[in-house]
């Protein structure tokens, strides 16, 4: 009867004897922000190759988790789509330096039979369907802006992250610039309450891009490094200076370089207003502590955000980041010597 | 009258038909789903299993190789640890409210263990992280383990019972008659006449949390690295699992459809083993 | 004889330690449900329970659809766990071959084994579209007169995540009423057919009757995971906070509720709505388990020897 027993308490004897045989190195942990997950363990695993001396756990559980754990001290560092607020501040107690580390941008993907990437948007129509004011494809707003294109004449269903996200904050930031609707009605946030009748929410990229390519007629916002890896069709959106561009490396690039002095209480660089950028862009951000709970590992955190926001990044574009603008990466170094050692 | 006698006879007979019909289709229509889901598994996920997928660490995206070791062990530790937390009380409690306890507090522990039953596994992690992890400032593989023992009482309590009552009154009189004490009717035979229930509660139980991720997340935290100190953050065969499967990248897609495989097919196993096990044993011991 | 006592002393002292941590730990997971909602509680009052906006910018939160959603999906599922699990485990305990029940068996369990993140990858990429294109249509074919199946037909609906959830719970049901089934004496079968019954008359009038109770149990328990689950849920049911007679409309549950929020959630009052979720979800729990006592209950006085 008792065997099962006999055999787990065997093998967590032999457990208790296998403990001492390893011996780790430094180890920094870091949690938050689930977009920075993919760039970071790059970062990290390269930063480890040339230092063995430390190791990096970051793990992915969110972006309001990891300001949760960094506050109560559970980890050296925390990560957020959105910097902390002043609230936030208050609330952990302690002077904290908040600087970016990844750069992103979003697509609008849709599935439309027998029509492929490059369907025209321009802000309006996109608050337009997003607010459930427009919700046909042959609508005429829509069919002005695509001479030539037999839009169908196809319900419209929005597809919307449904877990709270760094993604649709960028993507409700951006709406909230160009639509004073949007503004009045929604606003932005991680999570918001999404106005449209037709709207369905999916679980994480993989969710919205599910729902997009399995329903016709569906419109969604999804990650550039997951449009580009993988094959969905998507809008060439119009920016503040009237060109259609596409989201790319390049065009998120160029949005950024229109804002160099960037902080944590001043960071939106969604419609921006060069005529190359994409207008549906924004940054994640690192939190440190100013002096670390745990001393012995303050001059290893600070050599390696140094290290993250430049060198780091050199690896950024092959998995689909944009890497930090030259200018911002300036500004984080200087940020960064903040920390006391 | 006697036409009217052979139909109803007839339709008794059919209605048998239909009922034993019934139940063959709805459980092989189960099984054939089940099939089915296994096999998109297979499909989505053999290509990415191999020797280093079972040995490695994690590699970042653009960095050949990799795999998910460290969370096979991390898996099998943090179970493994619940286990051993969750059968005794478990089970104790089980048989505690089938044969000691008074009958208004057996209905009360019933009742609760259905009731926790039902609590998302995710508020059963944050009671983890407030006993376990904010106290003490850092994460542990001991604190999933403690999330994942309650998830499994439930289970345990229920079918420990459900096995006990099952022992017909007799085969108890029988050995008291033969003048066994209270305990000795107990080990010798209730609990081993009870033994395949209490078996089949606990491979669901660890088939249960084998495929859970939500309770994990403020708990076991997850690893990069080896790690068999249960005292530290460990990685996890199924939150290594989620945090690919919302990833961008399709070969972490790749991996995670890979670790799935690794799930199911691990608690194959482990339902096999045990179903053989407990076979031969019962038939030699009755 | 005194070491025979002392034996059962130690013994017993040993189990009520165990029902001890038991109670201790299903106390102390309601409290800290309880002081985490706290904040929210006091704000928004039974308010919670009956408003629908939940608009986590304007910090207001109302729990009505998810609570709906919830009960709708976990019921539906547990309708038909209950039939499709009772039925198959009665199949294998009684009918089945043996070599054909041991295997069918095995394969069953193993669905409660598939990690729910692959559950929900698989409903969303298989079921959903089987839904939206065949199920669907059929359905609202023949029973189109009723409210539950009309209007437009989404792949993400409450009906997929009902039948995700069956899907996940049967085993549960499967597996602890064929055991149930199995551990019935075999005189009483052999004695109700030496009395002129059909095998599936001697099941269903005097083997079924005598494990009620034990099969309840599986499905309060099969029940319990349908309420509590996540992602699986959360990956099918559309996540769209309102409630619909239709079942081919979107909607959303609890569980699923706090899946999506909970790790991004930052104010105060935010974490604390989604903690009186659970909390709620805790007390929707115990209704359904004491409503469905009361029925076994009801039905075990009318009907055999329970």
């Amino acid at each position: 009867m008792f065997r099962p027993i006999r055999f787990l308490a065997g093998s967590a004897i032999a457990l208790g004897f296998a403990l001492p045989a390893f011996a780790a190195p430094l180890a920094l942990t870091g949690a938050g922000s689930t977009f920075d997950y993919p760039l970071f363990s790059r970062i990290f695993y390269e930063y480890s190759q040339k230092n063995p001396s430390v190791t990096v756990n970051y793990q992915s559980i969110g972006s309001g988790g990891g300001i949760e754990q960094f506050s109560q001290k559970t980890v050296d560092f925390g990560a957020s789509d959105v910097p902390m607020n002043a609230k936030e501040l208050a609330r952990a107690g302690f002077p904290v330096i908040q600087v970016p580390v990844a750069l992103g941008g979003e697509g609008i993907a849709y599935h439309l039979p027998h029509i492929k990437k490059g369907l025209k948007i321009t802000p309006d129509v996109l608050a337009g369907i997003f607010l459930g004011t427009i919700t046909k494809w042959n609508d005429p707003a829509l069919a002005k802006l695509n001479p030539g294109v037999k839009l169908p004449k196809m319900p419209i269903t929005v597809v919307h992250r449904s877990d709270g996200s760094g993604t649709t904050y960028i993507f409700t930031d951006y709406l909230s610039a160009v639509s004073p609707q949007w503004l009045a009605k929604v606003g932005r946030g991680k999570s918001v309450s999404w106005p449209a009748a037709s709207s369905v929410g999916g679980k994480g990229n993989e969710g919205v891009a599910g729902l997009v390519q399995q329903t016709p007629g569906a419109i969604g916002y999804v990650e550039l490094a997951y449009l580009l890896s993988n094959d969905m069709s998507y809008a060439k959106l119009q920016n503040k200076a009237g060109q259609y561009v596409y989201p790319t490396l390049q065009t998120v690039a160029a949005a950024a370089a229109t804002k160099p002095e960037i902080s944590a209480t001043d960071f939106s660089i969604v419609n921006a207003a060069s005529p190359e950028s994409y207008p549906i862009s924004g940054y994640s951000w690192a939190l440190l502590p100013v002096t670390p709970a745990n001393a012995s590992h303050a001059a290893a955190l600070k050599t390696l955000f140094d290290w993250t926001v430049t060198k780091g990044q050199a690896d950024a574009a092959s998995i689909g980041y944009v890497p930090l603008p030259a200018n911002v990466q300036a500004t984080a170094v200087k940020d960064i010597a903040g920390m006391k050692e | 009258m006697s036409g009217a006698a052979l139909s109803f006879a007839n339709r008794r007979k059919f209605s048998n038909y239909a009922w034993v019909g019934l139940s063959a289709s709805l459980s092989v229509g189960i099984a054939a789903i089940l099939l089915l889901i296994v096999l998109y598994v297979v499909i989505s996920g053999i290509g990415a299993v191999n020797w280093a997928f079972l040995t490695q660490v994690p590699h970042p995206v653009g960095v050949p190789g990799g795999g998910v070791g460290n969370g096979i062990l991390g898996s099998t530790i943090i179970i493994g640890i619940a286990t051993l937390f969750a059968l005794p009380v478990g089970l104790l409690t089980g048989i505690y409210l089938t044969l000691f306890a008074p009958r208004p507090l057996a209905d009360v522990l019933r009742f609760a263990a259905d009731v926790l039953a039902s609590v998302p596994s995710i508020a059963i992690g944050l009671f983890a992280y407030e006993v376990l992890v904010a106290p003490f400032h850092h994460f542990s593989a001991l604190s999933a383990s403690f999330a994942f023992s309650v998830l499994m009482m439930p289970l345990i309590i229920r079918t420990t019972e459900s096995a006990i009552r099952l022992v017909p009154i007799d085969m108890r009189e029988a050995a008291v008659a033969l003048g066994a004490t209270e305990l000795q009717t107990l080990f010798r035979c209730i609990l081993v006449a009870a033994r395949p229930g209490i078996m089949t509660g606990l491979i669901l139980a660890v088939a249960r949390v084998t495929g859970e991720t939500a309770p994990l997340l403020f708990t076991a935290f997850g690893s990069q690295f080896w790690v068999v100190n249960p005292n530290q953050p460990m990685a996890e065969l199924s939150l290594q699992i989620f945090t690919y499967a919302i990833s961008p990248y399709k070969i972490w897609h790749d991996q995670a459809w890979g670790g799935a495989l690794l799930l199911i097919l691990a608690v194959l196993a482990l339902s096999l083993t045990a179903r053989l096990l407990f076979r031969g044993k019962t038939t030699a011991s009755l | 004889m005194p070491a025979r006592g002392l034996g059962r002393h130690a013994f017993m002292s040993i189990v009520k330690a165990a029902v001890a941590v038991f109670c201790l730990v299903l106390l102390g997971l309601f409290l800290v449900l309880l002081v985490g909602s706290w904040p929210s509680l006091r704000h928004f009052g039974l308010r919670f329970l009956w408003t629908s906006r939940w608009d986590p910018v304007a910090n207001v939160f109302g729990g009505l659809p998810f609570i709906y959603g919830t009960v709708v999906s976990s019921l539906i599922a547990l309708l038909l766990a209950a039939w499709v699990g009772i039925l198959s485990a009665l199949f294998l305990a009684e009918f089945a071959p043996r070599q054909l029940s041991g295997l069918l068996g095995i394969l069953i369990e193993l669905l409660a084994a598939v990690p729910s993140v692959v559950f929900g990858l698989w409903g969303l990429f298989v079921l959903a579209p089987v839904v939206q294109n065949v199920i669907g249509p059929a359905l609202q074919a023949v029973f189109g007169f009723l409210p539950f199946f009309q209007g437009v037909i989404y792949g993400v609906n409450m009906l997929t995540a009902s039948l995700i959830l069956t899907l996940m719970i049967v085993p549960t049901v499967m597996s602890i009423s064929r055991d149930l089934v199995a551990g019935v004496p075999g005189r009483y079968r052999e004695a109700t057919l030496a009395l002129g019954s059909t095998r599936w008359e001697a099941v269903r009038y005097v083997v079924l009757p005598m494990v009620k109770p034990g099969v309840f149990g599986a499905c309060m328990l099969a029940l319990g995971r349908a309420l509590g689950e996540t992602i699986a849920t959360t990956m099918v049911i559309g996540n769209r906070p309102s409630i619909s007679a239709s079942l081919f409309a979107p909607g959303y549950t609890i569980a699923s509720a706090i899946a999506n929020e909970f790790t991004e959630a930052t104010s105060n009052l935010y974490i604390s709505a989604l903690i009186e979720l659970g909390l709620l979800l805790l007390v929707i729990s115990i209704l359904i388990n004491a409503a469905g006592r009361l029925f076994l209950a009801r039905i075990s006085r009318e009907g055999g020897p329970a």
